[in-house]
């Protein structure tokens, strides 16, 4: 790997949130036309590597760097110039309520360029038809089920050609045709239109299906990263847990609490 | 007791103060919001035209009792025929902006704060700034230009249809003279009136407008915290409006 191969790069970085450390010394890397995979168990703090890595949160120490720039050191207009580099698909869709399916992918398109309405509407159409979504053009966003919202989010996402498109928690709530549906246009979006992907997500099995890089987060650090198959062979504790989805093991069953017999006995006559 | 006193002392100065330095970030983004004025129209729409019907009800109904109560009361001075001179300077002095600041509090603040406090709660707003997109100049802006348009426009409605319904109950039913209603209110209410009125429902249309979309912007990503800066907005919008309406008058009375 080369410096140059390197699209996002954090080294060292420290954050916490409310006095809780959410990463301590974490070091991650997404290179450029793969799909890299951030894995983790809930609250090991996915998202917010999201943040840190599209500059809404800067971290308390450490360096997050986007195609060889620091983020946390970016003026708002440089960040807006960054962002326009980068497309993103949130959890739940985030689409604009008040506007419908055609709007909402056209939305970037209108506030940052003065194409002609025909050109708007050949853009348009041609991302949703990438996503299927053609004929839903004039649906409204509550018209949709979880997984077409999400494919309109995906068109919004692509509809300015961004080098870097990045999903949060994509497949989240959804039946397994609309997972494998969003699971195929990861991989052929980043294949096609030959850009970098990085996937956040707990759902192993989708994810070893198109992930290129993975890295499994806990405690605030990587604690094994390789390809999906390297991580489905290893040995260490938190990596079989996580991979295998057992019940208990570094990550416990149990939250915290007093002797279990102490407890039950006490307030007894 | 006094330990209570200065935390909320000291909450509601950071409020006006987050309050004050929000209203300078939409000010600095009102000329930029022009560039889309269909946004702003649709604004327009929302807080205007969709309160038009409830205004209309309102100043009707509280033209009527203004039309009541004050004939009852001026005939016994047997000075009935000023009825429109009252009925005209209590709509454009005081009634007119501040009950339909009131209404417009709690139709289209209200309706503000919860639409900004979804979008946010539904990261609607997150995902703008993660295109490239300012919500404050693509959200804020249009909507609180929009109430400032549309609040003195209400007013205005609310008065005319108030004194309308002033002349129904006085002139039709208690049989007052319809020439020496209307001669008296047009020799009595000068350009003064009417600008106390216009400068009234102006600043009333800042106040609630602002206060709407700062709660809603600044409102826990929650059911309940969008529940909350509901509340907090027609609290706060009504309380302010008095007090604005208070201030405005004295500093009216003093000009004259």
């Amino acid at each position: 790997m080369t410096e140059s191969d390197a699209v996002i790069e954090a080294r060292d970085v420290h954050y916490s949130i409310g006095g809780r450390k959410i990463f301590d010394g974490l070091d991650i890397t997404a290179r450029r036309g793969r799909i890299t995979a951030f894995m983790g168990p809930s609250g090991t703090g996915k998202t917010t590597l999201l943040r840190l890595i599209t500059g809404q949160s800067t971290p308390e120490s450490g360096s997050v760097k986007a195609w060889g720039q620091e983020v946390a050191r970016m003026s708002s207009r440089e960040l807006f110039a960054l962002r326009r580099r980068m497309g993103m698909l949130f959890q739940n869709g985030a689409l604009l309520t008040d506007e419908d399916v055609y709007e909402n992918v056209a939305f970037p398109l209108r506030a940052h360029t003065k194409l002609p309405e025909s050109l708007v509407r050949q853009l348009v159409l041609t991302k949703l038809h990438a996503v299927g979504l053609r004929g839903a053009a004039r649906l409204m966003p509550s018209e949709l089920s979880g997984g077409m919202a999400r494919r309109v989010a995906l068109a919004r996402a692509i509809v300015m050609d961004p080098e870097l498109l990045i999903y949060d928690e994509p497949f989240v709530g959804l039946d397994p045709i609309s997972m494998g549906v969003i699971c195929r246009l990861i991989k052929q979006l980043n294949d096609a239109l030959g850009i970098t992907s990085i996937v956040v997500s707990h759902d192993v099995h989708e994810l070893s299906t198109i992930a290129d890089d993975s890295f499994l987060l806990s405690g605030g650090k990587v604690v094994a990263k390789g390809t999906p198959a390297e991580l489905h062979q290893s040995d260490l504790a938190e990596v079989k847990q996580f991979m295998g989805g057992l019940a208990d093991g570094p990550v416990p069953f149990h939250y915290p609490a007093p002797d279990y017999a102490k407890d039950l006995l006490e307030g007894q006559p | 007791m006094s330990a209570n006193a200065d935390s909320l002392a000291v909450s509601w100065i950071r409020r006006v103060g987050g309050m004050s330095l929000f209203l300078a970030q939409i000010c600095a983004r009102i000329v930029p919001s022009f560039s889309r004025p269909g946004l702003i129209v649709r604004q327009i729409y929302n807080a205007g035209a969709r309160s038009l019907v409830i205004v209309m009800l309102s100043g009707l109904f509280v033209g009527m009792v203004l039309g009541l109560l004050g004939f009852d009361t001026l005939q016994r001075f047997g000075s009935e025929d000023s009825l429109g001179v009252l009925a005209a300077l209590g709509m454009l002095k005081v009634l007119g902006p501040v009950l339909t600041a009131l209404l417009f509090a709690g139709r289209a603040g209200t309706s503000l704060t919860s639409e900004i406090g979804l979008m946010k709660s539904t990261d609607q707003l997150t995902a703008m700034q993660m295109m490239a997109v300012d919500p404050l100049r693509h959200v804020i802006a249009p909507r609180f230009l929009g109430g400032i348009i549309a609040m003195p426009l209400l007013a205005a409605t609310f008065s005319v249809i108030g004194l309308f319904g002033a002349q129904l109950i006085g002139v039709q039913q208690m049989g007052v003279d319809v020439g020496a209603f209307w001669s008296q209110t047009q020799n009595a209410v000068d350009l003064h009136d009417v600008n106390e009125g216009i400068v009234k429902s102006l600043v009333f249309g800042v106040a609630c407008s602002l206060i709407a979309v700062y709660e809603g912007y600044h409102s826990e990503p929650t059911p309940e915290g969008v529940g909350l800066a509901t509340t907090r907005t027609v609290v706060t919008s009504s309380v302010m409006v008095l007090l604005l309406n208070y201030l405005l008058t004295a500093a009216f009375l003093t000009k004259t």
